[in-house]
């Protein structure tokens, strides 16, 4: 028995040594081929809102929707919410619009996406960041059917003319619900429940990176607009959802002296931890006012409604999908759910309304480098990560005429300068 | 005997079976699925009108209804029986490993550490010999763990094996977290290390490597010395000793084998089907298959079968939640009624019910 297991010891030392070898020659081999790849797709920016054209004659439409989750991820309900509705514009039946939910971002989505070809879809639609590579393979495979996918960064560089991607700028709506917040501790201020030292603001984030990044440091911008004197510390869960770790996270910030909370995670976990210690909320895809009629403030949401209507009106006409688009507020992508007057403070309403108006004209930008601040300098140059590459190498300056331009080259956020001043991660 | 009014025979009484013919246990348990079925359906039908017929239709459609679903169903069947077959000869030992999930993640997670540090540097049929032997020896080392304690300290291995699966689960967490540091911790499908397709069938390769290993496990139970010592382990300890049979080797040399083709498992997952890693890479299959196995009494050839059925019911009960908007928790909820009655029917197989006679007959008898 003692040669048997000597025996394996020594294999498994061998098949070390084998994979350190492995790991020296690859450090030397890497280069940065990643110059050679552009981005070659076309970019729209919308800025007008989408109807759906009724007229087209949609008898052998199909689309197939590809979900991470199900109806519990406040995430994945917002894509089915949006669905339902284009299903009812134009007048689609229950064959004609299917959904698979619970699909993990492995083979099976592949297997999905391919199972949905089979069934004769137009057009393929998956929702999660991971899934992908999976549906490149598949989009790979079937030229025929439009494969749609939110959140993605591969589009343009990907060569194909049946994979898009989309997002919306989503920073906008963070940045007025962080108008909102930042009003809350400014009122808790004057009533002296804290000083303006204390205006602390609490984040749960999934994942530390651009899109978790962006989302947070536009929330907070919004937040420092009304409340100079706020600062903000991150928590990550690594998940995307998961109801105990988001409402661990959000306790712990609340332990830290958080005085107000906002997420970046599809579960109701940190609204529901809010609600039970009193602390107002800022939450994300879905109004938390049903669960937690107290404390939930406002959300901002991504609409997909207007980007699907679009791809529908193309697919029907027979027109391009453009391989990437971002929706923003002007194209009514970007919502901001019902304020929780209860929780709001006095005039919240009045001043979001002013900064719509002017976002929308241009006069108030988002990520305004004269508004902010990096390691005490402010933000003259950055290069992001713009095209995907499996070293996440920088490529492209981003900043310039005094903003540093989210959502621009792409639609899903590269901003992911961690951290600007205020910020601190816990 | 002047009280015998006094003793009255139930109406129902139940008496062990000394043995059964081999085809009224196959009737039972035919029955016992077509129940399962039916019950199914109805619940499907209470819940979408959807006619029965119509239930069974969707059934075949979403596993065998074109080429791909069919093949994704074999492959699917194919995994799920390769899983069961790594954790027969332990259970059949009465080694209650329960640990395959993290074995055969930890298999897995070897075979993709290969393809990530080694690439196109060599050959892609070496690549794929390294990743087999890395695999094999990752789900060894996995089981032998557990292993080693119980023969040595007499450790639970109950609890052991199903912690040393959330070892595997962090550790596979971790390592996404090196190689993708600035991501959603998503491992992009990778390029190399793929199985060759034959006969242009992508899945083909698992599906005959995953048949062979079954009649190897097959002849290995049932002929070898050590499928012997396996069984007489698992009967009594104490009989192998007499025998003298040296207990403790054949519950290491048993685990080794049954980590290994749980490595090879995840091997087969890895470069077969997945290209990539999560944390939930086998999906439960290591836990599914220990029903497998236990439901089809360690016998490699009936577990293909067994692995089909609950493919078939979970795949195609996804189907009938996509074709009328249920949730896909139907899947797991038709699979479980259906399970529940093929192990309900033990019973009946085992025991038989008597009806109390009637009094006439009784009479009679007298």
């Amino acid at each position: 028995m003692k040669k048997i297991l000597s025996v394996l010891l020594a294999v498994a030392m061998l098949a070390a040594l084998c994979c350190a070898f492995a790991s020296c020659g690859k450090k030397t081999e890497e280069g940065g081929d990643s110059a050679a790849v552009t981005l070659n797709g076309d970019m729209v920016k919308a800025t007008a809102p989408v109807e759906a054209d009724k007229t087209l004659d949609k008898s052998d439409f199909k689309i197939g929707f590809i979900l991470l989750h199900d109806e519990n991820s406040t995430y994945d309900k917002n894509f089915m919410d949006a669905a339902l509705k284009v299903k009812e514009e134009f007048g689609l039946t229950d064959e004609q619009v299917m959904f698979k939910t619970n699909i993990p971002e492995s083979n099976d989505c592949y297997e999905a996406a391919a199972s949905f070809a089979d069934d004769g879809c137009d057009i393929i639609f998956a929702d999660s960041f991971g899934h992908e590579s999976h549906i490149i393979r598949a989009a790979k495979e079937f030229p025929e059917v439009q494969f749609c996918h939110a959140t993605g960064t591969q589009a343009q560089i990907a060569g194909l003319d049946n994979f898009h991607n989309a997002f919306a700028s989503i920073y906008e709506g963070r940045y007025l619900v962080g108008i909102a917040a930042g009003m809350k501790l400014n009122e808790m201020i004057e009533n002296g429940d804290i000083t303006a030292e204390q205006a602390k603001v609490g984040y749960v984030g999934a994942f530390n990176y651009a899109e978790v990044v962006s989302g947070f440091t536009s929330f907070f911008l919004g937040v420092r607009s009304v409340c100079p004197s706020a600062t903000m510390e991150v928590v990550y869960t690594n998940s995307w959802f998961d109801i105990a770790l988001e409402k661990e996270a959000a306790n712990t910030l609340m332990d830290n002296g958080c005085v107000l909370i906002s997420q970046h995670a599809d579960s109701e976990g940190a609204p529901k931890a809010c609600e039970a210690r009193n602390v107002p909320n800022v939450a994300y895809n879905i109004s938390t006012i049903s669960m937690a009629p107290t404390t939930a403030l406002i959300s901002s949401k991504i609409d997909w409604t207007p980007y699907l209507r679009m791809i529908i009106n193309a697919e029907l006409k027979g027109e391009k999908i453009p391989s990437d688009w971002c929706g923003s507020l002007a194209s009514e992508s970007v919502l901001l759910t019902e304020l929780n007057e209860v929780v709001a403070a006095e005039g919240t309403a009045e001043a979001i309304d002013a900064a719509i108006k002017g976002l929308k004209d241009g006069s108030v930008k988002v990520f305004d480098t004269t508004k902010f601040t990096v390691d005490g300098k402010p933000l003259e140059e950055y290069i992001a990560d713009v095209i995907t590459d499996d070293a996440f190498t920088p490529d492209t300056n981003v900043v310039g005429n005094g903003i540093f331009d989210e959502s621009a080259k792409r639609s899903a956020p590269y901003f992911d300068i961690k951290y600007i001043d205020g910020i601190s991660e816990k | 005997m002047t009280d015998n009014k006094k003793i009255r025979e139930p109406l129902l009484r139940i008496t062990k079976r000394p043995s059964i013919v081999w085809w009224k246990a196959w009737i039972i348990l035919a029955v016992a699925i077509l129940a399962g079925f039916l019950l199914g359906s109805l619940v499907i039908y209470a819940l979408t009108d959807c006619a029965p017929v119509k239930v069974f239709k969707s059934l075949f459609d979403g596993t065998f209804g074109t080429e791909r679903r069919t093949w994704f169903t074999l492959q699917q069947t194919a995994m799920l029986l390769c899983v069961s077959l790594a954790v027969t000869p332990a259970f059949k030992m009465r080694f209650w490993n329960i640990g395959a999930e993290g074995q055969v993640l930890v298999g897995a997670l070897a075979a993709v550490t290969c393809i990530v540090y080694i690439e196109d540097m060599i050959p892609n049929w070496l690549l794929l010999i390294i990743m087999v032997g890395s695999s094999v020896i990752a789900g060894m080392i996995w089981a032998l763990i557990p292993a080693f304690f119980k023969a040595k300290w007499n450790t639970n291995e109950t609890l052991f094996t199903l912690m040393m699966n959330y070892i595997a689960m962090q550790l596979v967490s971790f390592m996404i977290m090196v190689w993708v540091p600035n991501g959603s911790s998503v491992l992009p499908t990778q390029e190399f290390g793929w199985l060759p397709a034959i006969l242009d069938k992508k899945y083909l390769f698992s599906i005959l490597v995953v048949v062979v290993l079954s009649v190897l496990m097959y002849i290995y139970l049932k002929t070898t010395k050590h499928g012997y010592e396996i069984a007489v382990v698992g009967e009594s300890e104490n009989t192998a000793k007499y025998i003298g049979i040296n207990v403790k080797k054949v519950i290491l040399r048993t685990l080794a084998i049954s980590g290994a083709l749980c490595g090879i498992a995840g091997f087969l997952i890895v470069a077969g089907a997945e290209h990539t890693i999560t944390k939930d890479t086998v999906g439960g299959n290591g836990f599914t298959a220990i029903i497998v196995s236990w439901m089809s009494k360690f016998n490699p050839l009936i577990m293909a079968f067994s692995s089909l059925l609950i493919v078939f019911l979970q795949e195609g009960s996804s189907r009938i939640a996509e074709t009328y908007s249920l949730s896909d928790s139907i899947s797991d909820i038709v699979t479980g009624i259906v399970l529940f009655f093929i192990i309900g029917c033990e019973f009946f197989i085992n025991y038989k019910v008597n009806v109390r006679h009637s009094v006439k007959a009784a009479k009679e008898d007298k």
